[in-house]
């Protein structure tokens, strides 16, 4: 076997760090549909719906992600459809943000003030109107700072789908750490890149809420 | 073959109780353990010097921005590799105390620095040393102001312990996948732990919410 230098072992990390931003991503992207869509649902219609939703949140927000991650890999395959660990991952992690990003969302379109709906209301807008022009703007401002922060943890959770096989950061380190038997190095180089990931958004977050805690 | 079959699962039941007993334990003790070091180290960067805040800073930042698991590699097999041997329970209890430390302390600040100035000059008016007014005027207003958050994140703290299972640590997900490799029964295995944890979660969130005001912090209105 040939010799691995501290070179390839940073070389193969970064190599797989992509396959982390681009499951966050997806995640996200899915995330945000299924969120988005279950927030219209939950503003639109009757309380029942509402309260399914909510189920829907607890359920997400109540077990571990690790066991949701199982649950969708072995029920994908349990109804039949052959499975890549990607396909899990990506199914999983979507409906988790969902879960996360429609209940932060629903949040901030609850604290908008109730007279700015009745204002509205009172302009003779409709539902539809009244959303798109009156709360959802003032929403999407509220919103920001704790969507940055889901984001954070959407990169963070991708780690655990190393455990079903999908390879990325976590995965690559653990296979290094198999080849060159050196845990220490590769664990903390592995923590190190996912400190600068998540650091830089983090901050991003915080330079965002300042600049619009300001403008209000 | 029935598509679903709970009978083979349910027969390993006493396991899952071994799991679920671990599962609390690693909860309690570190939910405990983590939350006085939340407290301590919120109340070093509110009152301690330049460097003692940097270093905590660090800390804090440091574990809210990397995976808990790998944090948990590192600290098992990592700190093993230097010559700091610890075994999967104890260095899980290590792991989850410092990873909720963090978040604790990042809570508890915000609770201490909302302590208005006059209830710290009133104490010491009345000769309090510095712990006591720390203690006794400060941290029960900042806990009861803070509570629902750090509530939410011992919840967080809990689900989390599942991922201690990837370090060999024999809670209630390690028997779920022990289990499910003995009977084959992979999807009914996580389901039944995984309702299992709902209903923890649950629980645990009920019964904080209704410990907090009555044994930690008292009644306050503010």
């Amino acid at each position: 076997m040939g010799e691995f230098s501290n070179w390839d072992v940073l070389r193969n990390l970064l190599l797989s760090v992509p396959w982390t931003l681009f499951l966050s991503a997806i995640a996200f992207v899915g995330g945000t549909a299924i969120g988005l869509l279950l927030l219209i649902l939950r503003i639109w219609k009757p309380a029942t719906v509402g309260l399914v939703i909510s189920w829907y949140v607890q359920l997400f927000q109540g077990t571990p992600l690790l066991m949701q991650l199982f649950l969708t890999y072995f029920g994908l395959g349990l109804i039949g459809i052959q499975t890549t660990p990607l396909m899990a991952a990506t199914l999983c992690l979507s409906l988790y943000s969902s879960a996360y990003l429609t209940e932060t969302w629903h949040g901030c379109v609850v604290s908008i003030p109730r007279g700015q709906w009745d204002a509205s209301a009172s302009l003779a807008l409709s539902l539809n109107e009244q959303l798109r022009y009156v709360i959802f703007p003032q929403a999407l401002r509220l919103s920001i700072p704790p969507t940055v922060g889901l984001v954070v943890q959407i990169i963070k959770n991708t780690s655990l789908t190393s455990i079903i096989g999908f390879i990325e950061l976590t995965r690559t380190g653990q296979i290094i750490t198999n080849i060159t038997l050196a845990p220490f190095f590769v664990y903390g180089l592995v923590a190190l890149i996912y400190f600068a990931i998540c650091f830089s958004c983090s901050t991003f977050g915080r330079a965002l809420e300042r600049k619009f805690s300001f403008q209000q | 073959m029935s598509k679903f079959d709970f009978s083979s699962v349910l027969d390993a039941w006493p396991l899952f109780i071994d799991g679920l007993w671990l599962t609390c334990l690693l909860t309690i003790v570190s939910s405990v353990l983590g939350t006085m070091l939340g407290i301590l180290c919120a109340w070093a960067i509110v009152q301690g010097n330049k460097t003692t805040k940097l270093l905590l800073i660090s800390y804090v930042e440091i574990f809210r921005n990397t995976p808990f698991i790998i944090q948990m590699f590192f600290i098992y097999f990592g700190l093993a590799s230097i010559g700091l041997r610890m075994d999967a329970i104890s260095a899980s209890l290590v792991g989850l105390t410092l990873n909720l430390g963090a978040y604790a302390c990042e809570i508890c600040r915000a609770g201490l620095v909302a302590t208005p100035r006059g209830q710290i000059e009133a104490a010491e008016s009345l000769a309090l040393a510095r712990w006591q007014v720390f203690l006794y005027v400060m941290v029960p207003p900042a806990l009861a102001r803070v509570w629902p958050a750090l509530v939410s994140q011992l919840v967080i703290m809990m689900l989390a312990t599942s991922v201690c299972s990837q370090i060999s640590a024999e809670e209630l997900s390690y028997e779920a996948s022990f289990i499910a490799g003995n009977t084959f029964r992979n999807f009914e295995s996580f389901a039944i732990v995984t309702a299992a944890y709902l209903i923890l979660a649950i629980l645990e969130r009920k019964l904080l919410l209704w410990v907090g005001p009555r044994f930690l912090f008292g009644r306050m209105k503010f």
